[in-house]
């Protein structure tokens, strides 16, 4: 319980009859790096938003530290947000924006200029002081939101799709800037993204979301590997999803063939979604093969080309660095350590 | 540069309807008929300079300073209701505010003077709660009552523009670094919508310091303003020389005071009226 500092416990919201969050329940540690990852209008940033203390929750508990704050308004809460369009003062400079907080807590001049000073260097920005807002780019712009909120030295940051306007250098080079912060300076990050390559690679814990419900929570590689319906399987990263049927443990039938599998529990002959990632099927020689199929398309994606080979009514991606020719006959291997399965969900 | 031709016939209006008149305003101030013909003379601009007048000219400066300030307190909170967030009672709200708008200048006016006099509305019903009969009409206060309502809504829409212009997330921003909304209100939303209030402020304040049916109706007569006297010097005096020089001279601090409000304006955002 100590570990936790913050527990949403079956935390509900309506806007005007809608349900934008359908009783979530949700721990966070302290000092890990969490990402609520999901498509828009999941319910993601307005978690953040109760969280942060913008919305007030319909029903359910917010727990700080094991403390309900419902109702306690954000500027008495000891997070800090790091906003969407970032949301900086335009009427003053790059120091007033930063030091807009600390000026509240009413520190004295040097400890303020001091303070602004180490967080600037922290995000690369030394001698930018006296810069207007509107004369720095997205980019910098972006430092400076971060930068006003972590001065406050804030137990949680929140982080609303922080990285979202800019271009996707920036973005690369913003996320291990981000990731290297929370280590240093071991405070606990909530980020919302609907960017899952940016969930994957900066989370320690990410929680998939969709219509105002959590989907799977677990670290990256088990989001992507052990995915818990097709869904999440589908938003994380790309997926052959197929129907098939659970023979027995350890051994599914799918696209018309038998293959071992790695999984268990099942009744016999219960039927399951199978999910395989492009990447993890292996494009061998007919004869070696487990399955047979002819190529319909091939793109380079630049690293690896993608392919399209139909086997029997059933297209699968597949993801290769060696290609086949459209047309040509194909063997596809796919190994029993590659083939998940899950409870078939019934369709809304 | 292609379109420059469609430009003409603004510039010829511009020529016969403002800079001619002005022109000849100019004229008519530093020239006086004389026996011997026209001669060039600062004398209209002197006379001004007589405390007679000078007192009437800082009464007029002092009245629509008044009401600016009036017209700012009143004006300000209400542009905020109006820019609240409650979307339905906010577009019935400014309809209501515009309403009167339509009606004519005079007519309101007029309509203020039926509530003021002795025995007007206002007087009857407070010798129905036998009290006694208050002075109202021909007053100061009067007129400066007049002009705060015919102006107000000049304060109120362009603070109103601004302030429904300012991001809600600035004011999320400030909260969560952790701002009380008396806070959030002095540091973010009043610098902010400065635009706006400067606008408001010099929209006010030239028509107040140069009305003159306001200060007529609702004055009676008794409250001389630089706009009746420049009135008086056309109309009835038949002056037209020292009327010329009385309005560059309000010319002037008209442009002296939209040079001020321009220059502070630009510390800020633009955004405003100028």
């Amino acid at each position: 319980m100590t570990q936790n500092i913050i527990n949403l416990v079956n935390v509900s919201k309506n806007y005007n009859g809608t349900e934008a969050l359908k009783s979530v329940n949700l721990y966070i540690r302290k000092n890990e790096f969490l990402t609520l990852l999901g498509p828009s209008g999941c319910g993601k940033t307005t978690t953040l938003r109760i969280i942060g203390g913008f919305e007030e929750p319909n029903s359910g508990e917010v727990l700080f530290n094991g403390v309900n704050i419902n109702s306690i308004p954000p500027f008495k809460r000891k997070v800090n947000t790091v906003f969407q369009k970032y949301a900086l003062f335009p009427h003053m400079d790059v120091f007033e924006n930063i030091a807009f907080g600390l000026k509240i807590k009413k520190m004295d001049k040097k400890t303020i200029q001091k303070k602004v000073r180490n967080i600037l260097n922290l995000v690369n920005l030394s001698g930018y002081e006296q810069r207007e807002i509107n004369s720095l780019s997205g980019g910098q712009q972006q430092r400076v939101a971060i930068a006003r909120a972590l001065v406050n030295e804030p137990e949680v940051l929140l982080l609303d799709e922080p990285l979202g306007a800019l271009d996707l250098k920036l973005r690369q080079e913003m996320q291990i800037e981000l990731k290297n912060m929370q280590k240093r300076l071991g405070i606990t990050f909530i980020y919302v993204t609907h960017d899952q390559e940016e969930a994957l690679s900066m989370s320690d814990t990410i929680v998939v979301m969709k219509n105002g419900s959590i989907q799977q929570i677990g670290t990256p590689i088990d989001i992507y590997n052990e995915p818990k319906n097709p869904f999440v399987a589908d938003f994380i990263g790309e997926s052959n999803i197929i129907s098939g049927v659970m023979i027995r443990d350890y051994f599914v039938k799918f696209a018309g063939c038998y293959f071992e599998c790695v999984d268990r529990g099942f009744t016999d002959n219960e039927p399951v979604d199978v999910v395989v990632r492009p990447e993890d099927i292996k494009v061998v020689s007919e004869e070696e093969s487990n399955l047979k199929g002819e190529v319909r398309a091939v793109t380079f994606k630049g690293v690896h080309y993608e392919m399209l080979v139909r086997n029997n009514s059933i297209r699968w991606k597949i993801q290769s660095t060696t290609m086949a020719p459209v047309g040509s006959r194909v063997g596809l291997l796919i190994l029993p350590d590659d083939i998940h399965i899950m409870k078939k969900v019934t369709v809304k | 540069m292609k379109k420059n031709w469609m430009s003409y016939p603004y510039i010829v209006w511009m020529l016969i309807f403002i800079f001619i008149p002005l022109l000849l305003v100019l004229f008519y101030s530093v020239t006086m008929r004389t026996d011997q013909g026209l001669i060039f003379t600062l004398d209209h601009y002197q006379r001004f300079l007589e405390p007679i007048y000078l007192k009437v000219l800082f009464r007029s400066i002092y009245l629509a300073f008044i009401c600016t300030v009036l017209c700012l307190v009143l004006g300000y909170p209400m542009a905020m209701i109006l820019a609240g967030n409650d979307f339905k009672r906010k577009n019935i709200m400014v309809f209501l505010f515009v309403i009167p708008m339509w009606m004519n200048f005079l007519l309101r006016t007029y309509a203020w003077m039926t509530l003021l006099e002795r025995r007007g509305l206002i007087n009857t019903f407070l010798s129905w709660l036998r009290l006694a009969p208050l002075n109202l009409l021909y007053t100061q206060e009067a007129v400066v009552l007049g002009m705060v309502y015919n102006f107000l809504p000049f304060m109120v829409l362009p603070i109103y523009s601004v302030l429904s212009k300012i991001d809600q997330q600035l004011i999320e921003a400030a909260e969560d670094l952790g701002a009380d909304s008396v806070t959030v209100f002095r540091k973010i939303i009043f610098p902010l919508s400065l635009p706006g209030v400067i606008s408001g402020i010099t929209m006010v304040f030239m028509p107040a310091v140069t009305t003159f049916v306001i200060s007529r109706l609702l004055g009676g007569g008794q409250f001389t303003l630089i706009g009746n006297l420049i009135e008086q010097q056309f109309l009835y005096v038949g002056d037209w020389n020292f009327g010329s020089a009385i309005s560059m001279v309000m010319m002037l601090v008209i442009l002296l005071s939209m040079g001020v409000m321009s220059r502070y304006d630009k510390e800020h955002e633009g955004g405003g009226l100028w």
